[in-house]
């Protein structure tokens, strides 16, 4: 069972008390009248399920009710950067690097 | 229990029986209160903290009391308010009109849970038998307030001494958790 | 005295405490201290089962918890645990222990016809021998081959034990509790670290239990282990886990314990938990699991009186057991040395060690010789005699050719063996670790760590007392610095004697006999042989993966601690290739078997899963009523009067709310306080329903659609004040609604000044429904006009009821005039109480969900997940009226736009009529053009919804149809086994079709 960070509580909890909420930073449209089929069915469906490092959506659901986004390695399970909705999507190669992939 | 945070707030409910009662654990009913949702921005939070009668924690998970009032950190702006069971309205009132002109979110869930106390020597082991949270005083100190699951019910928890603890449940999962803290506390009374 | 090999001295038992127990209902003898398996060999008693597939007799192996054949059933309170190895179960007063697998009886088993027909069951036997006839396979193949293979019998009843579970917390966790674990305890201990030593047996020491000749500290094994549990014991920041297996190893330092409370008692209190699962978060883990001997794979290796050499000498110093009276020691390798100098010491007759080795070490040969034992070097045992008991064995001589000349017979009653020492990395390997070879110690040992854990001794191959000690004490010292930051200084205990040995073997041992007919067991367990491995290779496995599947190699309950190596030194051989090409599988959890009751814990019975119940829920038990589950809740289905039955009281429900009036208990709709602002705006975005213009005091239906465009979820909601909505969810969709508004709130528009707070649980609601509602309610309640034109439907208004402040809503799912009045939760069963009594003096009833689901039915009123299943567009369900058309954007609205979804040919709600009225569609039943669909026809739609009507006094369904609006009036049919039901599609909508009864 994964331990993980919540940014807003600045704990780490067991995966119980959080819900993956799948890929993180896929855009919903502004203007969705705006969006072609196309447009629209990448933002409903289309996702990487990245093997390796990838950004995803969390949220602490029993815990304090935020969402947040964190970089993990799917592969290894292990976290290498947790941060807060709405904060940039990071480098992930660089963070992959770091992480000595 | 006079020692305990709050313990002017929140006590047992006189009517009740005992749920449990071991020399090394005892689980209480703790008698109806006042709880009130707030929810709000950064810049209404100090005036929130004015009009409730104590100010707003903000440090995550934590709590601040005053007489007769306690305020629980749930979220970045998420807290819950305590106070006694026949000061909702006045405290109702007196927050939204104080906020008025600010964005806020005030909801009464006041029936919404139920609360325990869980208290004595093997009161953190008996919350352990469903929670996977660090209770070592060092991690959750006196006043740390949290929710998260017991076994498969959300509860919040509110440490509210060194071996007393107030556990928080929707009504309708109250008698879940209290039941399996009384059926796991069953091995204490062992020879 | 009735243990016949009971040494006269020595060993850890108890001698001044006998105890009785039974094997096979024989009665024998045991003393505190034991297991099962040393007092059966105390007695003499080697033969304990019979194998999985041959049915060969089977004797103890091994001493500790990787034991393949010992596996036996023990009684408790009436019911039989299976399948626990007896070199585990602790001997207790009374304990009644049984053998498993045999028919009619251990000595006499039928089954044992298969060792003769065992040409018939060669590797991969299950997939080409019973495949044909196919009709054959589950009458016939399956069943016999189920009975007949296999190990022990479940119990036949529910489990009464109780299982506990913790959660705990740690700096360092040690595995095992040899020199290396100990040692690393109280290194770790030492710095204060919040340290956990767990061993899977009954007392802490490990191998130091069976050590005799060595010392530390000038001290005897055994006493520098009491004295260092002492010490540790002292510590309060150390908890001590005896009997407790470290079974798995998950991500990020989870590992679950399973700690074996009262299974070794004769008499338990029952408050205590049999089993309790330990789920544990260490910071870091010390795995200290040791190693383990390795079988040798030579013919009839199998018998039962033949053990491994470290097995031996525990029986022999830890429990005072003899496991012969002449025995004969075949090995590899040093260590099995000291166990024939430890059992002849005790006068056992040694009558050989048989060494592979040309030249075993000068040191070992003089001490053989002082004992006068002799030594055939450069040998082999070549197979062995007797069938129940080892009788001898065949000696073979290696010759420089590699071939082997025969080398004559040796008399003996046991026989010990040893190939060489396997490093326990099975934790290391669940932890994701990749094993490396280490060619110099002939062993896979841990690679690089990829979670905070480190091996130590034995269980990274590190061998010799002193060696393991230190390794033990520096990785405890290393775990508590990296884990707090905090060292001590520790004093290093040194240890005398105990060196680390040289020698090994892997693989199959060379023979002069017909390798055709002799067996050499591999895995034990599953009766493989070095025969089956090698044909497994014959026949295209050449992935240790697929070998170890075709043959079921490794897959026994040790997970091939005890087999893998030689097998895949056979399968190396076979493949040509070297061993390390030829791969590792991988351990995988649970380490030993661990039992269900572990797992499931106290999710059973009464605390499965909550239970979740309304106000009224102790008056309609009261009452008679009949509950049915929806999620975790307990909802009334129906309230049968006079002993009528569901129909009867489904009928005479719907009948009351039409004629008079209804009470119908609804706290379970989600409830959701929308607040704020910008709160009009926040339900525009989301819901299909324009908000906006809806005044304070008035209700809206909303329909939810997510982002694809399909119906999620609807509900009434009322707005209550400029900035504070009363929204309403289906009671199984009160979370994920909650959830999803969350997810829009604070990821898309976290601009908007407006918050949601659950109030599922703040009220408790009654539905009052039906012409006599307006009557039933005025009595309780204060602060609203109740006419129609003052509160007409769709309205919303804080009152009293009763004197306590509610929230009073015109609302209907009848399709009458109907009120729900919400109480803060506390009030419920006071309202529920006095509404109940109330309609009593109008003729009314209460009513159950059945009741509900026909009234809505009645008036075409969709269920969402029941006539809806996420396919389902408003348009679809010809709710078009729902979507506001002037939004710039709402949930759903781009998604209603995709061609798909406004393409021809979409299956849309409908009604259907059976031709005949008393015929009742099956919900679920697929619908067709024609009355007799050709096989491969695809369905038009299916029911969704299907009901007898007492409005009507006719059947009604609902369903769903490929272009259904447009097939009103026609024809169609439901094909049913019993023959093809007609069926007329029509409006949705069967009773009062205007709506006027609404409106009174």
């Amino acid at each position: 069972m994964l331990l993980i960070y919540c940014p807003y509580c600045q704990v780490e909890r067991s995966e119980m008390e959080f819900a993956c909420r799948g890929e993180a930073h896929v855009v919903r449209p502004a203007d969705p009248s705006k969006a072609t089929d196309e447009e629209w069915v990448e933002f409903l469906y289309m996702r990487d399920n990245t093997k390796g490092v990838a950004a995803e959506r969390w949220r602490h659901i029993h815990g304090c009710g935020r969402f947040f986004n964190a970089v993990r390695d799917t592969v290894s399970d292990k976290f290498l950067k947790i941060y807060k909705t709405g904060e940039p999507k990071p480098d992930l190669e660089a963070l992959a690097k770091e992480a000595g992939k | 229990m006079s020692e305990l945070l709050a313990n002017d707030l929140i006590t047992p409910d006189a009517g009740e029986i005992p749920l449990l009662s071991l020399p090394s654990v005892s689980i209480l009913k703790a008698a109806p209160l006042t709880r009130l949702s707030l929810r709000c921005r950064e810049a209404t939070q100090k005036d929130a903290g004015a009009a409730f009668g104590a100010e707003l924690p903000m440090s995550p998970l934590s709590n601040t009391t005053a007489a007769k009032r306690a305020a629980l950190w749930m979220g970045p702006d998420e807290w819950t308010l305590l106070a006694p069971e026949e000061d909702l309205k006045t405290v109702f009132d007196g927050i939204e009109e104080k906020l008025s002109a600010h964005p806020h979110a005030l909801v009464d869930i006041s029936d919404r849970s139920e609360a325990i106390i869980v208290s004595g020597d093997k009161a953190a082991w008996l919350l352990n038998t469903g929670i996977f949270i660090d209770f070592s005083l060092e991690v959750f100190p006196v006043g740390t307030v949290t929710r998260t699951l017991f076994h498969k019910s959300p509860v919040m928890i509110w440490r509210i001494g060194a071996d007393a603890f107030v556990v928080e449940a929707w009504v309708s999962f109250m008698d879940y958790v209290s039941g399996l803290l009384v059926q796991s506390a069953t091995e204490l009374e062992a020879a | 005295m009735s243990q016949p090999f009971r040494t006269e001295k020595g060993g850890r038992i108890d001698r001044a405490e006998q105890l009785t127990f039974t094997f096979d209902g024989e009665e024998m003898q045991g003393h505190k201290g034991d297991t099962l398996a040393s007092a059966l060999l105390a007695n003499g008693v080697h033969l304990v089962g019979r194998s999985f597939k041959y049915h060969r007799p089977r004797g103890i192996l091994t001493a500790g918890s990787e034991e393949p054949n010992a596996l036996v059933g023990v009684y408790r309170n009436g019911d039989q645990t299976p399948n626990l190895r007896a070199t585990q179960v602790e001997l207790y007063q009374g304990l009644e222990a049984i053998s498993q697998n045999r028919f009619p009886s251990l000595g006499f088993d039928i089954g044992a016809v298969n060792d003769l027909l065992s040409p018939l069951f060669p590797a991969g036997f299950y997939y080409k021998t019973f495949m044909w006839p196919h009709a054959f396979w589950d009458k016939v193949y399956e069943p016999i081959i189920r009975s007949a293979a296999g190990l022990g019998k479940p119990p036949k009843n529910p489990d009464h034990d109780v299982y506990g579970n913790i959660y705990a917390h740690c700096d360092v966790l040690v595995v095992g509790s040899g020199p290396t674990g100990l040692a690393a305890a109280l290194a770790a201990g030492e710095t204060g670290a919040k340290v956990m030593l767990v061993d899977e047996q009954a007392e802490f020491g490990g191998s130091l239990l069976s050590e005799v000749s060595a010392s530390i500290d000038g001290k005897d094994p055994a006493d520098f282990v009491t004295e260092t549990v002492a010490k540790l014991a002292a510590m309060d920041n150390v908890t001590l886990l005896p009997r407790t297996t470290a079974f798995g190893y998950f991500a990020h330092n989870f590992i679950s314990l399973a700690e074996r409370v009262t299974e070794h008692l004769s008499n338990p209190d029952p408050k205590l938990p049999r089993e309790r699962l330990w789920q544990v978060r260490a910071k870091e883990v010390v795995i200290a699991a040791g190693a383990i001997e390795r079988p040798m794979v030579f013919p009839e290796n199998d018998r039962p009186g033949i053990l491994l050499a470290d097995a031996g000498r525990t029986y022999l110093n830890r429990y005072g057991v003899k496991v012969g009276h002449k025995v004969l020691v075949a090995t590899a390798c040093d260590s099995a040395w000291q166990a024939a100098f430890d059992l002849a010491d005790h006068g056992v007759d040694v009558v050989a060690i048989v060494d592979l080795r040309e030249t075993p070490p000068e040191s070992l040969m003089s001490i053989a010789e002082a004992r006068g034992i002799r030594v055939e070097a450069g040998c082999v045992v070549t197979g062995t005699l007797g069938r129940k008991r080892v009788k001898g064995a065949l000696i073979g001589r290696l010759m420089t050719s590699g071939q082997v000349a025969s080398g004559g017979q040796i008399a003996c009653d046991a026989l010990l063996m040893s190939g060489g020492w396997t490093p326990t990395v099975s934790l290391y390997s669940q932890s994701r670790g990749k094993v490396v070879w280490d060619s110099e110690k002939g062993a896979y040992v841990p690679g690089v760590s990829v979670q905070k854990e480190r091996s130590a001794g034995g269980a990274k191959g590190l061998y010799g007392l002193q060696a393991t000690l230190e390794d033990g004490y520096a990785a405890g010292e290393e775990a508590a610095k990296a884990a707090t930051g905090k060292s001590a200084k520790v004093t290093y205990a040194s240890a005398t004697g105990g060196e680390a040995g040289s020698g090994g073997i892997l693989g199959a041992l060379p023979h002069d006999r017909n390798a055709a007919r002799v067996k050499a067991f591999v895995d034990y367990q599953n009766d493989v042989t070095a025969k089956d491995v090698k044909l497994a290779v014959r026949e295209g496995m050449h992935s240790i993966e697929h070998i170890k599947r075709y043959t079921t190699t490794g897959m026994a309950t040790d997970q091939g601690r005890l087999s893998n190596m030689n097998a895949l030194e056979i399968a190396s051989g076979a493949l040509q290739k070297p061993m390390t090409d030829v791969g590792l599988t991988t351990f995988r959890q649970p380490y030993t078997p661990t039992t269900f009751g572990l797992f499931a814990g106290v999710s059973r019975g009464d605390f499965f899963d909550p239970v979740r119940k309304t106000p009224s829920h102790d008056w309609v038990v009261e009452n008679g009523g009949v509950f049915e589950d929806v999620g975790q809740w307990k909802r009334t289905w129906y309230f049968p009067k006079n002993g009528e039955d569901m129909h009867a009281a489904v009928a005479r429900e719907c009948k009351t709310v039409r004629e008079s009036v209804g009470l119908f208990d609804a706290s379970t709709l989600g409830k959701i306080e929308v607040v704020g602002p910008d709160a009009a705006e926040f339900l525009e975005r989301m819901y299909t329903n324009p908000w906006k213009k809806l005044a304070p005091g008035r209700c809206r239906y909303g329909l939810l659609l997510n982002d694809a465009g399909f119906i999620t979820d609807d509900g009434v909601i009322g707005r209550l004040a400029e900035d504070r909505f009363h929204v309403t969810t289906t009671t199984g969709g009160a979370p994920s609604v909650f959830a999803t508004m969350e997810d829009y709130l604070q990821t898309e528009w976290p601009d908007l000044n407006v918050w949601i707070t659950s109030t599922t649980e703040q009220f408790a609601v009654a539905a009052v429904q039906g012409p006599k509602a307006r009557e039933v309610i005025a009595p309780f309640i204060e602060g609203v006009d109740l006419s129609a034109d003052a509160f007409p439907h769709m309205s919303v208004k804080q009152a009293t009821f009763c004197g306590v402040p509610c929230r009073l809503f015109r609302i209907s799912f009848t399709g009458e005039l109907g009120f729900e009045i919400n109480v803060p939760r506390r009030h419920g069963k006071m309202m529920w109480e006095t509404l109940a009594k109330e309609i009593e003096k109008h003729n009314g009833t209460v009513y159950g969900t059945e009741s509900m689901h026909v009234l809505r039915a009645e008036k075409g009123y969709i269920i969402v997940g029941q006539d809806t299943d996420g396919t389902v567009t408003p348009q679809d369900a010809g709710m078009t009226w729902a979507i506001s058309k002037n939004k710039f954007d709402f949930v759903g609205k781009r998604g209603l736009a995709r061609p798909d979804l406004v393409a021809d040919g979409r299956k849309q709600f409908v009604g259907l009529l059976t031709k005949d009225p008393k015929v009742k569609l099956e919900e679920g039943a697929q619908i067709t053009t024609a009355e007799q669909p050709a096989t491969g026809t695809p369905a038009e739609g299916h029911v969704t919804s299907s009901y007898y009507s007492p409005a009507l006094d006719r059947t009604i369904a609902l369903a769903i149809v490929k272009n259904g609006h447009a097939l009103e009036g026609k024809t169609l049919y439901v094909p049913m086994p019993t023959g093809s039901i007609p069926v007329e599609v029509t409006s949705t909508v069967f009773y009062d079709k205007e709506g006027a009864r609404i409106n009174v």
